[in-house]
This record gives structure tokens, C-alpha cells and sequence, in this order.
């Protein structure tokens, strides 16, 4: 097997030839922020959180895409790449509609960590407040476009690990969606084999299991009333 | 040594920042022998008064006395907290901003559900208009702080103050400080 000898951030690390910049780094115990990545699918370079420098290229390159190559000079951390990442992470915010307070994943979101992570106390720029739409036709899951930030990890988990390619992205720039099927309601589609890795694939509170937002905690009332009157009726199941 | 002058007000939140800043329940005593509390929603003054040191703003600018007020509370204060996320990110207030302008919300609230006489609040003068796009304070005044959280933790708020009573500014940084939500 080739191995290859590159820097990063001045540490000598030997990587393995066809390794992304971003492997060679997780192996070496240097953390470089990612949101689109997930182990085990392909990369796609969407989030754009793991710019890093590479000297003798004058422009940024994503660490999840870019192959190790010899006597490689990385760089992770300088001043510009963390002024960049916090900018990315508060034009998410911006973007969209994420409302951390009245979300299902609040303190389980990867965008919410790494708002912390970069540092984002606020968003310097202007909220969009966009018009987005929550599919609620599928019996055991959700989607809630307004915490979509367009990672495509469910695209790619779906076609690449289940198999079943129910998920695409539509439309063009800001009006770009994730959609089910051919544009249809996910509860229609019936590709869906219900794996659910989509929702645990996602970052944030896009892809939800029902009934994990506050107005679903239904309660069983019904249950109390039969194990009172369970043996007077001697019903013992129901 | 002159107490520092310490206000906080309420716009438009749901006043859970200030709940969690009494949630400092004894530190509140050790605070009081550092600054006069001269203007907040839990103390009985009528006006924002001049040369206030510190101010905590709780909530969003929804409205037209919110968006005067601000002006006025920037126009007297040295050093301008924007305390909880409403005021920072605008937060639930601002998820009217999705259905268009505030008619939606105010038709939706005094005449569909409006069971008696429904019709539009119009009191000039006493009961404040909305403003179209609910907006976080920095949107419309500089800010010197941002406190994040929905609330911010007790422990958050002090470890913001603390230093302030130094004339230190504390360091917003990781998960017990910055946390949105």
C-alpha cells in the first residue's frame, strides 16, 4: 500500500494514497469542522466547512474531497478559514428558519454544535425568513424544510446504503429542495422501504421520527382506565 | 465607588430571560451591593433614565414601541446586551415573518378566532402597531453583547455580568456560553 508523507498544520502525518485530506487528518487526531460529511457515503463537498489551505493553490479546498498527494503542505486553522467557517455556519442560520428554542433536535443538532464550535453568538447578517413547507404524510416520519440546510446526506445515504433512492434535490439555487420520489408527499412514495437511516443521517431537525415534537406527546389515557378495570372485567388484555 | 447602573428591559419575549435572571437567587444579593437597578419590568419606573452603565434587552422588535424604545434605551446606555435569543436571533416572535406581513397574524388572532365583535386592535397611542418583519436587536441598534440561550441559563447570565462589574468583558465561548436554544 502507497503511502503518502503530507504536513498538516506543521505535523508530519503519513496517509494512505487515495485518502481525502479530511481522513488523513481524523486519522492523525486533527479535527477539521465538517456538517455534509457522514462516514460511510460518499462526499459531495456541500457544506463547504472543511475548507482548508493547501500550499502553491491560491484558493481554499475542501479537506472531505481532496486527495492526499505527496509532500502536501495543509494548513486547518489559519485566521481567514475559522473567519470563513463562522461566516458559512451564520448564513445557515440566516438562510433557513432555525428556531433552536422549538426545535426536536435542540442540544442533539450538529449545526447547533458547530455554531458553537466556531464561535457564532449571533448572525451578522439579515434573517431571509423564507416560505418553507413540513411533510407530515409519512406514518412514522417527518420533514420540515425550514431546518433543511441542502447537506444531502439523506440523499446520499439512501441511494447508497439502502438502496432505494427516494430522496433528490429539485429546483435551483435558493429555491433549491430535498424531495421524495418524483416531488411527491414522502408518504406516497413507495420506494420508502422505512429504514429510517435518512433521519438519522441528517444533522439537524429536518428529518424527524413523529411524534418527537411537543404537540405529538400523546398520552394513553385509555391504558389507566383498563388496568383499573382489569379485574372487575376481567379483561386482561386489550 | 459609584454603583454601576445596571437596567434591563422587556420587548418582545416571553420575560422567561428575566425568570432565569432571578433564577441567580442569592448572587442577586452581591449583585445589588455593585449596581442601582434603575430601570427593568420588575421595578417600578416609568422612564428609561439617562446614563444607564449596563442594560440586558430581553426579546425581539416587534412593534413600533418596541423599535422607539430600543432607540432611546441605545441612545442613554453605555454597554447594550442583547439578552436571550429573541433578542439575538429574533427567535419564536419572528416565526410570524414566514406568513408575510403582520395583517396574517392579526387577522388570524382578533378576527378568525375572534368570537365576540371581532375586529383590528386601533387605539393610537396605547396599543402599539406591529411592524411588519419582527427582527433581532442588532438589526436596528449596535450591540455590545450578545447573550444567547432561550433562556440563557442563570449561571450564563452571571458569567456575563461577573466581569462586566470588573470592567472586564467576559469571553462568549463554548457550549455553557453560546448555546442557541
Amino acid at each position: 500500500m502507497a503511502v503518502k508523507s503530507i504536513k498538516i498544520n506543521g505535523r508530519m502525518v503519513s496517509a494512505r494514497a487515495g485518502e481525502s485530506i479530511l481522513e488523513a487528518a481524523e486519522d492523525a487526531g486533527i479535527h477539521i469542522p465538517r456538517l455534509c460529511h457522514v462516514e460511510g457515503v460518499s462526499d459531495v463537498a456541500a457544506c463547504r466547512m472543511c475548507l482548508v489551505k493547501v500550499e502553491g493553490n491560491n484558493k481554499f479546498v475542501p479537506a472531505c474531497m481532496t486527495p492526499v498527494e505527496e509532500e502536501m503542505i495543509v494548513e486547518t486553522e489559519t485566521p481567514k478559514l475559522q473567519e470563513y467557517r463562522r461566516m458559512i455556519v451564520e448564513l445557515l442560520f440566516a438562510e433557513g428558519n432555525h428556531v433552536c428554542a422549538v426545535c426536536v433536535v435542540n442540544g442533539n443538532c450538529q449545526l447547533q454544535d458547530l455554531a458553537i464550535e466556531v464561535g457564532m453568538d449571533h448572525s451578522r447578517f439579515e434573517y431571509r425568513f423564507p416560505v418553507r413547507g413540513v411533510d407530515l404524510s409519512h406514518r412514522l416520519f417527518g420533514r420540515d424544510d425550514n431546518r433543511c440546510i441542502l447537506c444531502t446526506r439523506c440523499v446520499r445515504v439512501c441511494d447508497e446504503i439502502e438502496g432505494a433512492h427516494v430522496w433528490d434535490v429539485a429546483g435551483r439555487g435558493s429555491k433549491s429542495r430535498i424531495v421524495s420520489g418524483l416531488k411527491e408527499p414522502w408518504g406516497k412514495v413507495d420506494a420508502c422501504t422505512e429504514c429510517g437511516k435518512c433521519v438519522e443521517s441528517c444533522p439537524t431537525g429536518a428529518l424527524f421520527f413523529k411524534g418527537s415534537a411537543v404537540g405529538e406527546m400523546e398520552r394513553d389515557r385509555d391504558k389507566l382506565k383498563f388496568l383499573i378495570t382489569a379485574r372487575q372485567k376481567k379483561e386482561w388484555t386489550r | 465607588m459609584t454603583k454601576i447602573k445596571l437596567a434591563t428591559v422587556w420587548l418582545a419575549g416571553c420575560s422567561g430571560c428575566h425568570m432565569s435572571f432571578l433564577d441567580l437567587d442569592e448572587w442577586l444579593f452581591d449583585l445589588a451591593e455593585k449596581v442601582d437597578v434603575v430601570y427593568s419590568p420588575i421595578a417600578d419606573v416609568k422612564e428609561y433614565p439617562e446614563g444607564v452603565d449596563v442594560c440586558l434587552v430581553e426579546g425581539a422588535i416587534s412593534n413600533e414601541e418596541n423599535l422607539e424604545f430600543i432607540h432611546q434605551v441605545r441612545e442613554r446606555t453605555k454597554f447594550l446586551i442583547s439578552f436571550g435569543d429573541c433578542a439575538v436571533t429574533a427567535n419564536v416572535p419572528a416565526m410570524r415573518n414566514m406568513l408575510g406581513k403582520a395583517d396574517h397574524v392579526l387577522r388570524r388572532a382578533y378576527l378568525e378566532l375572534g368570537e365576540v365583535t371581532p375586529q383590528f386592535p386601533h387605539e393610537p397611542g396605547i396599543v402599539p402597531e406591529l411592524i411588519d418583519r419582527v427582527t433581532p436587536v442588532h438589526e436596528v441598534v449596535p450591540v455590545d453583547l450578545y447573550l444567547p440561550g432561550c433562556p440563557p441559563p442563570a449561571e450564563r447570565i452571571r458569567a456575563a455580568i461577573e466581569p462586566l462589574l470588573r470592567g472586564e468583558k467576559p469571553v462568549m465561548e463554548g457550549r455553557e456560553m453560546i448555546k442557541f436554544g
